[in-house]
C-alpha cells in the first residue's frame, strides 16, 4: 500500500529567504566594522563603535545567515530522507518566527551596548533563554518528524543534525549560566580560568556544531543531489561522523594556548586539534570524490562549482585549525589577523558558498521554474571567489608581518617597534584590500538577490509538494542484532543518546578537572575583589567591547613580557566575572596598563584617542564623558559577586556607594592637579579606576610575596 | 618561571584516570565502528548512500547498482 501525503515547502522556502535577507544585512555590517578599523571616523555614535558592531557581525552571520541556513536545508532534507511532512506545521512556524525575534532583538540589544562580554555567546539571559526554548521546538520537530518518517534507516545527513542539536543545546546551556541582575545585565557565573576554559569549549564547539556538523549533514545530501550520484563512500562518512563528534568537543583549549590556563588543558587541546585533522580531511575527499566522473559537469554548473569550492575551503580550514593549534605556530598566529583570514575561510568559504550553492539549486526547485540566469550565477562564483582571496591573503600576510614586528628584537635585545602603534600602522593598507575583498564578495551577493528574485518571479511556489511512500512496517529486528550500528540507525531515540553521551563525556572529561581546579588554582593573597567604582568601570569595558581588540593576557614570552610586564597567572583573575582575556589584538594588550599612565592620559585618550597617540585607530568615546554612572545598581553588582563567591564583607553593599564617591573624588582630585575639571559622576571616571587597577594586584607587595595556598 | 602554574593537578584526587578513562572509551569505541564497517554488507551501505536520490523521480535504481 502506498501513503500519499505532501512536503512542506513554504518553511524551506521562508528559512532560505531570511538566510539571503540576513546574510546580506551581516555582510555590510562586517564590512562596516572592516572600515572602521582604517576610518575611525566611521564608529558612528556609541551605538556603532567596533566594539558594539563587531559582536553585531559575528551574531548576525553565525546565527542568523548560517543559523536559517541550517534551518532551510535541514527542513527541507528531514523531509525527503525520512519521507514524511514536518512533525507539525505549528512547530514549524514557531521555530521561524521565534528565531527572527531572537535575531531582532540581538541586533536592538547589541548596539545598545547589552553583552554577556563572551564572545558569540554576547546576546544576553532572556535572550539566552528564548534561544533555548527555540530550539527545544526545532528538537521536538525534528524528533516528531524522525518518529514518524517512512524510511526506516536513517540517512547520514540526519545523524549530523541529531548531533548538531544535542551538542549546541548542551553548549548554550553550560555557556550560559549566569547570575542575572536586571532584565540587561548578568555576570557570567564562571571567573578568571575557568569561564575562559568553559566559553573557548562552547566557542570552539560552535564553530563544530553550528558551523561545521550541521553543514556536513546538507552536503552530505546535496552535494549528492546537485552531481546526481551517490556518496563516494558511505562507510567513509560514518567514519567521519563519530570521528568527529569525538574528537572535536576536546579540541577548545587550543584557543587558549600559552595563557594561563593549565598546561594539561592545553595539550589535550593540541593533541585532539591535530587528530582532527584525519576525519576533517576524510569529510573533504569524501565529498569531492562524489564528484568522481562528473568533473565536466562542475565547468557549466554554478551549485557544483559552489561547492567544490566550499568543500576545499573546509580542507583548507580544517587543516589549517589544527596547524594553529601547534604551540609554535600558535605563538606567531594567535591574537593576529592570520586568525580572522582564517575563521573566514570557514564563513565566506564554506559556510558562505555552501549556502550559496544549496539556495541556486533550491529556489528554482521550490518555485517549479529554471535558475533565471546561469551565467550570473557563474559571475556571482567568480566574484565571491575573488572576494575570499581579496579578503584572506591581505589578512594572512598582515597577521604574519604583525607578529614578527611583535616579536623583532635589535642585536641589544631591545624591542625594535617597542610602540604597539608602529606595527598596527604598518598593515592598515591590508585592511584596506580586506575591506575590498570584503566588498566584491558583497556584490556577488547582491548579483544573487537579483537573480533569485527573478526566478522568484518567473516561477510559483510549489507550497505543498506531492509524494507517496509505503508505510513502514514495524518488523522484529532479531534477525540483525548482530550489527549494533544497524541497530543505532534505526533508532533514533538511540541515536540521541549516544550522541549526547559521546559528546557528554568529552565535555565533562575536559571541564570536571577544571571546576575541581577552583580549589587548586594558586590563590594569590594579594590579588583582591575590585571597589565598586572600579566593578562599574570594568562593566562598561564589557558594554564596549573593548575584548574585541584588547587582550588581557601575557603570554610568557620575552616579546610579551618585555612590551606588556610580567606574564598572567591564573590566580589574577579569580574575581574576573566574565574574563576579559580577548582573542585579538588589534590595540596592544591591556593586562598591565594599570599604572602604567596618569589618569590625565586615560582621560584625554578615551575623549581622542589620536591626542595620546597619532594616528591611532581606536574609536573615540565621547558618550562617557556624558552618561552619568549608573550607581543605583552598585549595591545589587555587588551582591551578585558575593553570590557568586567574592569575598566582600556582609555589610559592603550598603557601604558600597560612599566607597564608591570617595574613590572617584580621589581620581577627580588627581586629575585637576593635572589641569583636567572633570565631573566625578561621569563614567570615564569609572573606566580610569578600572584600567588603572587591572593586573596591578600582583605588584603589590603581599607579606610572602605570591603564596601558592592549595 | 613556571611555579604559578606547575602544580595545578596536583590537588586532584586520582587525577590520572582522566586520560585513561577517555583512552579506553575512545579506542574501544572506534574498534567496535571499524569492525563494523568491515562486516557490513554492501548491499545495506548502497540503499544507505542511495537514500537522498531516492526521492528523484528520474533517478535510476539499476544503474547506480551496476557500479
Amino acid at each position: 500500500m502506498i501513503e500519499r501525503f505532501e512536503y512542506d515547502n513554504r518553511i524551506v522556502k521562508n528559512f532560505l529567504f531570511v538566510t539571503i535577507l540576513w546574510g546580506l544585512v551581516g555582510m555590510l555590517v562586517g564590512l562596516t566594522a572592516a572600515l572602521q578599523l582604517v576610518v575611525p571616523g566611521m564608529n558612528w555614535t556609541e551605538y556603532f563603535t567596533f566594539g558594539r558592531v563587531r559582536p553585531l557581525h559575528t551574531n548576525a552571520v553565525i546565527f542568523a545567515f548560517v543559523g536559517n541556513g541550517i534551518f532551510a536545508g535541514a527542513y527541507y532534507s528531514l523531509q525527503r530522507l525520512l519521507k514524511t511532512r514536518m512533525f507539525s506545521d505549528a512547530l514549524s512556524n514557531i521555530h521561524f518566527w521565534g528565531w527572527q525575534l531572537i535575531i531582532v532583538a540581538a541586533a536592538i540589544t547589541l548596539p545598545l551596548g547589552m553583552t554577556s562580554g563572551k564572545e558569540y555567546a554576547e546576546l544576553e539571559w532572556p535572550i539566552d533563554i528564548a534561544i533555548t526554548l527555540v530550539w527545544v521546538v526545532f528538537g521536538i520537530n525534528m524528533f516528531g518528524t524522525i518518529l514518524k518518517r517512512r524510511e526506516r534507516h536513517l540517512y547520514v545527513a540526519i545523524w549530523f543534525y541529531i548531533a548538531t542539536w544535542v551538542t549546541v543545546a548542551m553548549l548554550h546551556i553550560v555557556n550560559s549560566i549566569e547570575l542575572p541582575i536586571s532584565i540587561t545585565k548578568s555576570y557570567s557565573w564562571y571567573a578568571g580560568v575557568q569561564d575562559a576554559l568553559v566559553q573557548w569549549w562552547y566557542g570552539h564547539n560552535a564553530v563544530a556544531f553550528f558551523l561545521t556538523t550541521p553543514y556536513l549533514g546538507l552536503m552530505y545530501y546535496f552535494l549528492p543531489k546537485a552531481a546526481n550520484r551517490p556518496v563516494y563512500s558511505y562507510k567513509l562518512s560514518i567514519i567521519h561522523f563519530w570521528a568527529l563528534i569525538f574528537l572535536y568537543i576536546w579540541a577548545g583549549p587550543h584557543h587558549l594556548l600559552y595563557s594561563a590556563l593549565p598546561d594539561w588543558a592545553q595539550s589535550l587541546g593540541t593533541v585532539f586539534s591535530i587528530m582532527l585533522i584525519a576525519p576533517s580531511w576524510g569529510g573533504m575527499l569524501n565529498g569531492l570524490l562524489t564528484l568522481r566522473g562528473a568533473w565536466d559537469r562542475v565547468r557549466e554548473d554554478a551549485v557544483l562549482k559552489f561547492f567544490v569550492v566550499a568543500v576545499t575551503c573546509y580542507g583548507m580550514a580544517t587543516l589549517e585549525g589544527p596547524l594553529l593549534s601547534l604551540k609554535s605556530i600558535n605563538a606567531i598566529a594567535h591574537y593576529t589577523d592570520w586568525i580572522v583570514a582564517h575563521v573566514h575561510i570557514g564563513g565566506i568559504g564554506w559556510n558562505g558558498f555552501m549556502t550559496f550553492g544549496m539556495v541556486y539549486w533550491l529556489v528554482p526547485r521550490l518555485y517549479g521554474t529554471e535558475l533565471y540566469s546561469q551565467k550570473l550565477a557563474n559571475m556571482h562564483f567568480w566574484l565571491g571567489t575573488l572576494g575570499i582571496i581579496f579578503y584572506a591573503v591581505p589578512l594572512y600576510f598582515a597577521g604574519f608581518f604583525q607578529s614578527l614586528m611583535w616579536k623583532q628584537f635589535t642585536p641589544d635585545g631591545f624591542l625594535v617597534y617597542p610602540n604597539f602603534l608602529d606595527t598596527l600602522l604598518q598593515i592598515k593598507t591590508a585592511y584596506w584590500l580586506r575591506a575590498l575583498g570584503g566588498t566584491i564578495y558583497i556584490v556577488g551577493v547582491c548579483i544573487m538577490i537579483y537573480n533569485i528574485w527573478r526566478t522568484v518571479k518567473a516561477g510559483r511556489l510549489v507550497a505543498n509538494e506531492a509524494a507517496e511512500a509505503p508505510p513502514l512496517e514495524n518488523v522484529s529486528v532479531t534477525s540483525e542484532s548482530g550489527h549494533w550500528h544497524r541497530w543505532i540507525e534505526r533508532r533514533p531515540i538511540q541515536m540521541l543518546v549516544l550522541s549526547l553521551v559521546v559528546v557528554a563525556i568529552g565535555g565533562l572529561l575536559e571541564l570536571v578537572p577544571t571546576f575541581l581546579v577552583k580549589s587548586n588554582i594558586p590563590t594569590i593573597s594579594s590579588v583582591k575583589p575590585y571597589t565598586p567604582l572600579e566593578l562599574h568601570g570594568r562593566d562598561i569595558y564589557v558594554r564596549e567591547g573593548c575584548y574585541t581588540c584588547h587582550s588581557q593576557m601575557v603570554r610568557p614570552f620575552r616579546s610579551e613580557t618585555e612590551r606588556y610586564g610580567e606574564y598572567a597567572k591564573a590566580g589574577e583573575f579569580v574575581y574576573d566575572h566574565p574574563f576579559q582575556w580577548g582573542s585579538k589584538r588589534t590595540g596592544p594588550d591591556l593586562l598591565r596598563v594599570g599604572g602604567k599612565y596618569p589618569n590625565s592620559w586615560h582621560y584625554y585618550h578615551m575623549w581622542d584617542p589620536t591626542s595620546m597617540s597619532p594616528g591611532s585607530l581606536m574609536p573615540a568615546y565621547p558618550h562617557l564623558f556624558e552618561n552619568a554612572l549608573d550607581t543605583s545598581v552598585t549595591s545589587k553588582k555587588i551582591d551578585a559577586m558575593i553570590t557568586m563567591g567574592v569575598p566582600y564583607a556582609k555589610d559592603f553593599p550598603a557601604k558600597a556607594n560612599a566607597d564608591l564617591q570617595a574613590q572617584s573624588q580621589a581620581i577627580v582630585a588627581d586629575l585637576k592637579k593635572a589641569g583636567v575639571e572633570a565631573m566625578s559622576d561621569r563614567e570615564i571616571i569609572a573606566v580610569i579606576a578600572y584600567l588603572q587597577r587591572v593586573g596591578t594586584d600582583i605588584k603589590a607587595k603581599a607579606p610572602a610575596g605570591v603564596a601558592a595556598q592549595p | 618561571m613556571l611555579k604559578f602554574i606547575k602544580h595545578h593537578l596536583d590537588t586532584i584526587a586520582g587525577v590520572g584516570i582522566y586520560p585513561v578513562i577517555s583512552f579506553v572509551i575512545f579506542f574501544s569505541f572506534f574498534l567496535l565502528m571499524l569492525f563494523w564497517l568491515r562486516r557490513v554488507g554492501s548491499a545495506h551501505v548502497d540503499h544507505m548512500a542511495a537514500l537522498p536520490l531516492s526521492d528523484e523521480i528520474n533517478t535510476n535504481d539499476t544503474a547506480y547498482h551496476a557500479h
